[in-house]
């Protein structure tokens, strides 16, 4: 948002941003902690019960959530003290979401309403016609860049923002640490939504979309669903986490009976997603947790894959996910950071960021 | 009318049962000579490849030993004629459900007759699996191939020996499928094998190849999850699932995230945003096509997104796809197709291959031959012999796609020299040898289809006539009919069955089926007689030509080269002619030509040139036997030898139709130099040299030619090319470019052609030309 942008509406809470992806909506709240007297005077009815509303609860409705845990605490932005909220939910509770805006009677607070997201461009009529909400529409990727960024420099409550794993591989040695991002630039990031988009940065305001992939969390998710029956994302995550993906993966080993030296592959890796799935009697023997399990890894070691192929491409090695399809996806997070490690043969870097995904306005 | 003549079409329809239903020999064929075997077993089809050697009669023609006498009587005729054996080498390659495993493998112990092979070269997954099975039928040692070295080798071989191997696929284009021609350096590429998964190797020389990468996401996946998702069982009831199934019911797509407002963002709303993101719902039942649809789009696309991403990475602009993944269905070429296109914007080509299922047994089998080198030799797709590609219609002809998803056959001949680019193609890699693609051209399909249909009649008479001491010749005829009449029904219903159906290809599928059935030479009679005939009027010819003033003479010799063009020496009507009056004849058909100005007529220009500086050499291609070679083409060599040019003559190494073969142009050049002192001092100073084309077809492919010409023509420096004939001139290389002064010479004697170029019957093509520099 531009300095003029940002001077009309100083001033006039609340600060909302919103991002409407294709599954999740991502709504980022900053709560006023340096309201004066006068203000909570003047503060309207219509405001103040806002405030309360979401900052007094951690749940909105059947699936609306506030990820307490993310919070960032005494933040100061365009001049004010607060606390920065973050809150998601599901994209099909977005005419409930309109419809509590006019309750609410938004509208009456201010006009412009900050969105990014395709459903910024899907839901605009609905917000005009049904909340009397004009949307400003902010370009996804614009966003996104200057999320990230934001985020990085004010950090994670005192941490660093920025992290990365120590033996991912390993279970026990695995450490998650802190990654200073000195030399920000170029790096490479892949943000995984539904769907992926992938995107070189060489500077602020530098850069360019390299490719995107429809293989996102919106496919581990419906897959899951199919697969599985079952009805949540942490659920279908959770599942994974109990599963065995070998049972349903044809690997390496299985084809060679070990190691293909022919061509460096080592027996564990992956030959074929799914492929003992062409077997009758396989598929009767595996668990939903196990097909959860593949599920996830296949999903994961695309993208791995297709961003490590992307990196070489745009000669860059530092390579940041994020998305909310890692949020409390320690797996995926772990296995990116180790096929990008074992493949790149340690050229490549994958980093996280504690808040997977960010809109601010 | 289309069942008639279709391999084992009278043996017992489609029963699946385990025994052949097919004639066995008619698969396995010349399993009596058979050595060498080798074997690719994958996860539901098996391909046999072996090589063996067939027998064939072969017209040979040979000088009299009392040659040059000058009181020949009337009817001796200038040369003998026998009938020989020759054994040529052929590669077959059989593929087959692996369900039919024991009963082939029972079918080819029972019929091997010979062998002192010791081994089969075994590739594939299903290798190890059967190994116990074939070792115990048919007493070989199983040798173990590793399958992507095989792969490779099968791929360079075929793109190297077979033309129009490789394709691209435009699902909604006329034609589907777009040859390529072949490339004079296939090297490098980029081979996408989606079996189970994924493996994409680069190969850059015969035996270098590495490879850069993989994805689990391959074959399997779509297998394997799609069983998962649908409860289908069969791969390729997966493919008919998702062949009718819609994906935007299961898809995310950018449409659904934006809402209307892609178009004003100049997105397109189509674009799957997210896989199965719909499905995302415990509240909604998906239907198994669009799941299946879904899945399909998926790994296409995933697959097509990294082939790309590694072809930039390796700066490669080809890339071939194969794997039973693939195995010709058009439903995964078109996604596959999309994929690429999309992801490089045009800029990386997705390729198939006509033979993509057999490369893993082509290239078992090439290992196991090393020590007989096949990779020196050039080898030629036996029409005859192989199946040509599936209809992508199964709705159509469902019984033939199920027949030739049974039993699928390739025979590779392999010609006695190598093949190699004519020198002078202005640009190896954009030459197409064929003017009319009759793919592309329905009209042009029609009625050259129908034009050979109706010439069969005549061709197997002919046939028949050629051998009347043969018992059995009418019955061969008779097979010789209904094989070549059966190949014509597929290619009517599948033009692009054996690569871009041409003039050119039905011509030299015609002559395979005619060699199939013993019948190698039926003009081989004919052409005796009328190189004899023509030889008596040689001297009278030349003593008119060199009568003439220089002017009129060099378009005399011009209209003498056309007018051995112009009739069909064959028919009966000519022939009495030409036997009672050969020179009458000549010039009755010198007054048939059109009057100049021709309909193609660079004469003028031609004539100018003449009178410049002589050539260096010319290197000229015959077309028929008798008035054109003797009293067309000899007088216009003789012509240019005189002005100082050297001259190459080029003949087919094998018969066509009544085209002159090269060991009949030696005796017709030595018959000749007996009587002109011109030629006989230019043949001992071998300032005329007779070459052989290293062909066996009445067209011309100036890609494939004998080395030893190639070689000859870059030590002259061979400065000029004529090219007469239809077959040699317009079906093919009207178009061709050459880096020299070109002439390509033809009296068009088919009237609906002659019109299509603008002309009528007997029109002359003159065509004259000089590259621009």
């Amino acid at each position: 948002m531009s300095q003029k942008d940002q001077q009309k509406i100083k001033g006039i809470f609340p600060w909302f941003g919103l991002d409407i992806g294709g599954t999740l909506v991502k709504l980022v709240y900053f709560e006023p902690k340096d309201i004066t007297a006068e203000e909570e005077k003047e503060e309207v009815e219509s405001l103040k019960s806002i405030r309360k509303y979401l900052t007094s609860n951690v749940a909105y409705g059947s699936a609306g959530i506030r990820d307490v845990h993310l919070e960032l605490k005494d933040l100061t932005l365009c001049g004010r003290k607060g606390n920065l909220h973050f809150i998601r939910f599901p994209t099909h509770d977005m005419p409930a979401f309109i419809q509590m805006g006019r309750d609410k009677n938004f509208s009456s607070l201010h006009t412009v309403f900050c969105a990014t997201g395709g459903g910024a461009y899907k839901f605009e009529q609905d917000f005009l016609t049904i909340g009397d909400l004009q949307l400003r529409k902010l370009d996804e990727l614009d966003c996104l860049i200057k999320g990230i960024l934001y985020i990085d420099s004010v950090g994670f409550n005192g941490r660093s923002q920025c992290y990365y794993f120590e033996n991912p591989a390993d279970s026990e040695k695995c450490q998650k640490l802190p990654f200073d991002l000195k030399n920000l630039y170029p790096l490479l990031l892949v943000n995984i939504g539904s769907g992926v988009s992938i995107l070189a940065v060489y500077s602020k305001d530098n850069y360019k979309r390299v490719t995107g992939t429809s293989l996102g969390g919106g496919t581990f998710f419906g897959l899951c669903c199919l697969l599985t029956g079952c009805t949540t994302f942490e659920e279908a995550l959770e599942m994974a986490s109990r599963g065995d993906s070998t049972k349903v993966d044809k690997l390496v080993r299985d084809i060679y009976g070990g190691d293909y030296e022919r061509f460096g592959l080592p027996g564990w890796a992956v030959a074929s997603s799914f492929g003992n799935m062409m077997s009758k009697e396989k598929r009767e023997a595996v668990s939903k947790e196990d097909l959860a399990r593949a599920t996830l890894i296949t999903i994961t070691n695309n993208i791995g894959s297709i961003a490590r192929m992307c990196a070489l491409n745009e000669n860059i090695n530092q390579v940041v996910f994020v998305g909310n399809f890692l949020r409390v996806n320690t797996i995926a997070m772990r296995l990116l950071a180790y096929a990008l490690d074992y493949w790149s043969k340690g050229q490549l870097k994958a980093l996280f960021s504690e808040h997977e995904v960010s809109d601010l306005s | 009318m289309a069942e008639r003549g279709v391999r084992g079409g009278g043996s017992g329809g489609d029963s699946l049962d385990k025994s052949i239903t097919l004639p066995p020999d008619e698969i396995f064929r010349n399993l009596e000579n058979a050595k060498r075997f080798a074997i690719d077993i994958g996860g539901s089809l098996t391909k046999l490849a072996y090589y063996s050697t067939v027998q064939h009669k072969v017209a040979k023609v040979r000088s009299f030993d009392h040659p040059g006498k000058d009181t020949e009587q009337d009817h001796e005729p200038p040369y003998e004629i026998s009938v020989q054996e020759e054994i040529t080498a052929r590669l077959h390659f059989i593929k087959f459900e692996n369900s039919y495993m024991e009963a082939c493998l029972d079918f080819i112990r029972d019929h091997l007759v010979n062998t002192e092979t010791k081994v089969i070269q075994a590739t594939g997954g299903g290798a190890y699996k059967f190994k116990d099975l074939i070792e115990e039928k048919l007493r070989l040692k199983v040798d173990k191939e590793d399958v992507m070295t095989c792969l490779i080798k099968g791929c360079n071989f075929v793109l190297k020996n077979i033309p129009h191997e490789a394709f691209m696929y435009q699902k909604d284009s006329d034609p589907e499928f777009r040859f390529q021609t072949n490339h004079p350096n296939i090297f490098p590429y980029l081979l996408v094998n989606i079996g189970s998964g994924v493996s994409i190797v680069k190969v850059e020389t015969e035996d270098r190849f590495e490879w850069i990468g993989g994805s689990s996401i391959g074959g399997g996946t779509f297998w394997g999850l799609g069983a998962l998702l649908t409860k289908t069982k069969k791969f390729d009831e997966l493919l008919q699932l998702a062949s009718k199934g819609r994906h935007a019911n299961v898809d995310m797509l950018v449409q659904d995230v934006y809402g209307g407002a892609h178009q004003t963002l100049g997105l397109s709303g189509n674009l799957i945003a997210s896989s199965f993101g719909k499905s995302a719902t415990a509240d909604r039942e998906f239907s198994k096509e669009d799941m299946a649809k879904s899945l399909l789009h998926m790994i296409s696309n995933d697959i097509g997104q990294l082939a790309c991403l590694y072809a930039k990475l390796h700066g490669l602009d080809r890339v071939y796809f194969g794997g039973f993944f693939i195995r010709g269905h058009p439903v995964t070429m078109r996604t596959i197709t999309y994929s690429i296109n999309f992801f490089s914007k045009g800029e990386v080509q997705a390729l198939f291959l006509r033979h993509e299922g057999y490369l893993g047994a082509i290239g078992a089998f090439l290992k196991g031959a090393e020590q007989d080198n096949p990779n020196q030799y050039s080898w030629g797709e036996n029409y005859a012999g192989s199946s040509g590609l599936m209809s992508t219609s199964p709705e159509l002809y469902p019984t033939q796609r199920a027949r030739s998803g049974t039993f699928d056959l390739l025979e590779m001949d392999r010609l006695e020299r190598p093949l190699v680019n004519l020198p002078l193609l202005l640009d190896p890699s954009s030459y197409v040898p064929d003017t009319v693609d009759l793919t592309d051209d329905a009209l042009a399909r029609q009625y050259w289809l129908t034009c050979f249909e109706e010439a069969l009649d005549g061709v197997v008479k002919r046939a028949v006539a050629s051998q009347p001491e043969s018992t059995d010749a009418a019955e061969r005829a008779e097979k010789f009919r209904q094989k070549y009449w059966s190949k014509l029904q597929t290619l009517r219903h599948q033009p692009f069955a054996y690569g871009t159906l041409t003039v050119r290809s039905l011509l030299d599928t015609r002559e395979h089926c005619l060699n199939e059935f013993n019948f190698p030479d039926p003009y081989s009679k004919v052409k005796q007689k009328e190189n004899g005939l023509a030889l008596k009027c040689f001297q009278g010819v030349t003593r008119s030509l060199d009568s003439l003033e220089w002017e009129e003479r060099q378009l005399a010799l011009v209209k003498g080269l056309l007018a051995g063009n112009v009739f069909d020496w064959g028919a009966k009507a000519v022939s009495d002619v030409l036997e009672s009056d050969p020179q009458f004849g000549f010039e009755e058909a010198k007054k048939k030509l059109q009057e100049r100005p021709w309909l193609v007529d660079s004469y003028s220009k031609w004539l100018q040139r003449l009178k410049g500086p002589p050539h260096k050499c010319a290197l000229i291609f015959a077309d028929n036997s008798g008035v054109d070679v003797i009293l067309g083409v000899f007088p216009f060599v003789r012509e240019l030898l005189f002005r100082g040019t050297e001259v190459i003559l080029a003949c087919n190494s094998g018969p066509a139709l009544n085209d002159v073969t090269y060991s009949e142009s030696l005796i017709v050049a030595e018959r000749i130099a007996a009587m002109d002192p011109i030629i006989h001092s230019a043949l001992q100073e071998e300032r005329l040299l007779l070459v052989q084309t290293g062909s066996s077809s009445p067209c011309l492919d100036l890609s494939r030619l004998d080395k030893g010409l190639a070689v000859l023509v870059r030590e002259r420096s061979a400065d000029l090319v004529v090219i007469e004939g239809m077959g040699r001139a317009i079906h093919t290389n009207y178009h061709a470019l050459l880096c020299c002064e070109s002439l390509k010479l033809a009296v068009v004697k088919n009237a609906w052609l002659a019109e299509r170029l603008g002309g009528r019957l007997f029109s002359v093509i003159f065509k004259y030309e000089v590259p621009t520099k």
